[in-house]
């Protein structure tokens, strides 16, 4: 790839990040979970994109964060009141930055309008800070955040420190931007580098001092502490400590306005650490190298206690994940040979064969491990498609996230952004009220969608609810009858209602919004949910909301499976399907209709499937009481008895898709490999649940 | 349909193989391997010619009957069957032939459109014949046997 090319991927990797940081940022301020750290993260995060963007040249992209760059230094400074208008602009804003990035990346186009309205407000934030009264009043607001640091009311205690090194300090090995670091750890920062002693390059000294620091340090902490930061240098420059509040000896008037960047005067002027306008218009080598020492303390700020990561080529993973598939695969066949080669139970190449089998299945794990990332890029995500709708109906919504951190293989991972888009759509425009019939209803007027993720039974569960007014039932059913998708006279449970929302073509919404409610709806999710191996269901409370529920298999590479046999065929049970095996006793067979034939089980009756002749392995129906049931569940909790002659083995099987060389098999989900070397195919239970409900229909088959 | 080249004299190498005492060559750029018989996983709802699915070092791979395919009677399973790996598209499917007989190098302006007596069956699965030492070899039309066109019976 060409270097540049590189460079480029990496810039938007890295904005990717720093949007991320940013929405999460102003989230924070938002709801008031904020501090002065926060600010400065959003601010620095919108700053390497503005810089970044410099670099290639993306001047629509360049000049927005420009502007939303200045604007959150207002809120920075203090100059600015984090009040929900404010907020509500900020973030709008973010979206734009990330619809910006998409634009340069070309995945996207954005409006000129959209931009030049959100430039206007933003540019209406910074010039008139105290007045947010332009944007809308929001009566209901929240006792806004105010960040004041020094601009409003008295300055908050600290220290400004002068400190000019000598060339004898840097010649001792000492480096400014370590102590500027120390004094970073006591509170907040504000640096401004003095380069006007630099001389030209030709009158330059590598060995010299040129540069000299004013620090505006804000913090608790007492004089020594400050002092301490300069321990190892203190005869080696120049130093002067005073408290802030009194400002004594200004060597630079500039630095006190936050303004200095619009005035863009001496290039040699007390550049605030922040800007880098002037830097453009700044002779290169001097600004250069006087900003290059400054800069550190503002990065090395981010630089927590985070554990060490590296970027890797995600096809790197995906190969080694796939090789650590084929070495199941081959240890499940040596370990058949070895079985076959009649070697006694006690030898060495059993225990050695464990130990493999053992090393396997920790490799594996470990590529999972890699693999695996959390939800919340996904969730974070939602929060924006929460604001727009809002917006878009007029809907106050907070949106809650629980269970950020929870895990889920790269494959799933990717395939959960659109039905969870869809669902969170629905639940605003569907699931809230407007805030006047919240209102009315009892309810506070801010509506919540709550987005939770946990990890169950070795899947992941994914909960979007709202408090919103519940499933209209009356509604739905009317709705599905006159959609001619149930009898008019059909007796429905609430449960089953609930369930039409998954009929394909079924929509409630009255009129066709652009959000949501174009016919193309919630079977749309349960098949691409079913495709992933997973389930979706729903639960509604009248009045109080209701919860749409996912739960989907951790990865989508392996999943342990039970063996069985069904006419000398070899097939695989999702182990997560099954909720009991039995040998079926006579008594307990019952026949219904033709050939049709239902299991009395714990009290209920389910349907009893002849694996063998659904899959055309065979034309004569097989005997119940030779061979073995599985009782399986299936989507929504239907469950159904599936007949099988024996059952072999329960292991790890690796996911092979049979698309990639044929096509979709009905009642298949996938194939895999298996010891001797053969294809075997894995079931696809819910096709069976749900294809046995379907053509049975057994009056009794209720869900027990 | 006549296969012209502009480079005329180009040759191009192929793989021929018998079917009910019938040639037929396959374009061997489309091969990928070619591969001894195994048992293969049968796949439900499948037309009769998908002879099922085995494992080729960890994909899968389909086995379609090639004499069944083009109307001729199944092929009789020995170990001594042969499967000719190709690609089709994106996809790899495997062929289930008697034998393979022979690698020969043909000029393309040779290949002539199919004698019009041919059936319909044969002129969707054949797209050309030519001469060799007495005998005539169907060129083996390999886009019409993917499995897209396996959906039209499942």
């Amino acid at each position: 790839m060409d270097p540049m090319e590189t460079i480029r991927q990496t810039f938007f990797q890295e904005c990717e990040e720093q949007l991320n940081e940013t929405e999460t940022g102003l989230l924070a301020l938002e709801i008031g979970e904020a501090d002065s750290e926060t600010v400065n993260a959003v601010f620095r995060a919108v700053h390497s994109i503005k810089g970044g963007a410099g670099a290639f040249k993306y001047e629509r992209l360049v000049r927005f964060a420009h502007v939303f760059e200045t604007a959150l230094d207002g809120l920075r400074n203090g100059a600015l009141e984090a009040s929900p208008a404010v907020m509500k602009t900020m973030l709008r804003s973010a979206d734009l930055l990330a619809d910006l990035v998409r634009e340069a990346r070309g995945d996207a186009t954005v409006e000129d309008e959209r931009l030049e309205t959100l430039r206007g407000a933003l540019a209406g934030l910074a010039e008139a800070p105290s007045e947010p009264a332009t944007q809308e009043a929001d009566a209901f607001a929240f006792q806004p955040l105010t960040l004041c640091l020094d601009d409003l009311g008295p300055p908050a205690p600290g220290w400004r420190i002068f400190f000019r090194p000598t060339a004898d300090l840097y010649r001792r090995g000492n480096e400014p931007a370590r102590i500027l670091r120390e004094l970073a750890e006591l509170g907040d920062l504000d640096v401004a580098c003095d380069a006007s002693a630099l001389p030209l390059l030709d009158a330059f000294d590598p060995g010299g001092a040129y540069l000299a620091w004013t620090i505006d340090l804000t913090t608790s902490a007492p004089r020594e502490r400050v002092e301490e930061a300069f321990d190892f240098v203190v005869d080696d420059c120049d130093l002067r400590i005073a408290p802030l509040a009194a400002a004594p000896e200004s060597e630079t008037p500039e630095s006190e306005t936050p303004e200095a960047e619009t005035q863009n005067a001496d290039p040699f002027a007390f550049t605030p650490l922040s800007i880098d306008l002037p830097a453009i218009d700044a002779p290169p080598a001097p600004e250069a190298s006087a900003r290059a020492p400054a800069r550190k303390p503002e990065i090395s700020r981010t630089e927590a206690p985070v554990s060490q990561t590296i970027r890797v080529d995600l096809e790197r993973v995906d190969r080694l994940a796939n090789l650590v598939g084929e070495l199941v695969i081959n240890q499940a066949m040596l370990s058949q040979s070895i079985v076959e080669a009649g070697l006694p139970r006690a030898s060495k190449a059993f225990d050695d064969l464990s130990a493999l089998e053992q090393l396997t299945r920790e490799i594996q794990d470990g590529i999972m491990a890699i693999r695996a990332q959390p939800v919340k890029p996904l969730f974070q995500r939602m929060t924006r498609i929460v604001r727009e709708v809002a917006d878009a109906t007029g809907k106050m919504v907070r949106l809650k996230t629980e269970g950020e951190a929870t895990e889920v293989d790269r494959t799933v991972f990717e395939k959960l952004a659109d039905p969870l888009t869809h669902l969170v759509r629905n639940a605003v425009d569907h699931g809230l009220e407007t805030p006047g019939d919240r209102a009315a209803a009892g309810k506070p007027e801010h509506g919540e969608v709550r987005l939770s993720a946990a990890h169950r039974s070795g899947r992941i569960v994914i909960d979007v609810s709202d408090d919103g007014k519940g499933i209209d039932r009356a509604r739905v059913k009317a709705k599905a009858i006159e959609q001619d998708l149930i009898a008019p006279d059909a007796q429905l449970s609430n449960a089953e209602i609930d369930n039409l929302l998954f009929l394909p073509g079924f929509s409630t919404a009255a009129a066709v919004s652009d959000i949501s409610g174009r016919g193309v709806g919630m079977d749309v999710v349960k098949s691409s949910i079913q495709s992933l191996g997973g389930r979706i269901s729903v639960s509604s409370r009248p009045g109080l909301g209701a919860t749409f529920s996912l739960s989907l298999p951790l990865t989508l590479a392996v999943l342990d499976g039970m063996v069985v046999k069904v006419a000398d065929q070899t097939l695989v049970t999702p182990l997560t399907t099954i909720v009991e095996t039995l040998r079926p006793k006579a008594k307990d067979v019952h026949r219904l209709g033709v050939d049709q034939r239902v299991l009395a089980d714990r009290g209920a009756f389910v349907p009893l499937i002849d694996i063998g002749r659904e899959m055309g392995f065979r034309f004569t129906p097989a005997d119940p009481q030779s061979g073995v049931v599985i009782i399986v569940e299936g989507d929504g909790g239907a469950r159904c008895a599936l007949m099988v002659d024996s059952i072999l083995d329960q292991r790890q099987v690796v996911i092979k898709s049979l698309e990639t060389n044929y096509q979709q098999v009905q009642g298949v989900a996938a194939a895999t490999i298996l010891g001797d070397g053969r294809v075997a195919l894995i079931l696809d239970v819910d096709r069976f649940v749900a294809g046995a409900a379907a053509c049975s229909q057994p009056p009794l088959a209720a869900v027990s | 349909m006549p296969i012209t080249d502009a480079s005329a004299g180009a040759s191009r190498e192929f793989i021929v193989l018998r079917l009910d005492a019938m040639d037929f060559a396959i374009d061997i750029m489309a091969v990928r391997e070619i591969r001894g018989w195994t048992p293969a996983t049968a796949l439900p709802h499948a037309p009769s010619f998908v002879r099922g699915v085995i494992n080729l070092r960890g994909a899968v791979l389909p086995i379609i009957d090639l004499a069944e395919r083009l109307g001729f009677a199944p092929i009789e399973l020995t170990a001594r069957r042969v499967v000719i790996v190709v690609q089709i598209g994106g996809r790899l499917v495997g062929l289930l032939v008697d034998a393979v007989s022979d690698i020969l190098s043909q000029p393309l302006e040779t290949i002539q459109p199919i004698p019009d007596v041919a059936s319909e069956a044969v002129k969707l699965y054949v797209q050309g014949v030519f001469a060799f030492d007495d005998r005539m070899i169907g060129l083996i039309r390999l886009d019409h046997l993917a499995p897209p066109a396996l959906g039209e019976a499942a």
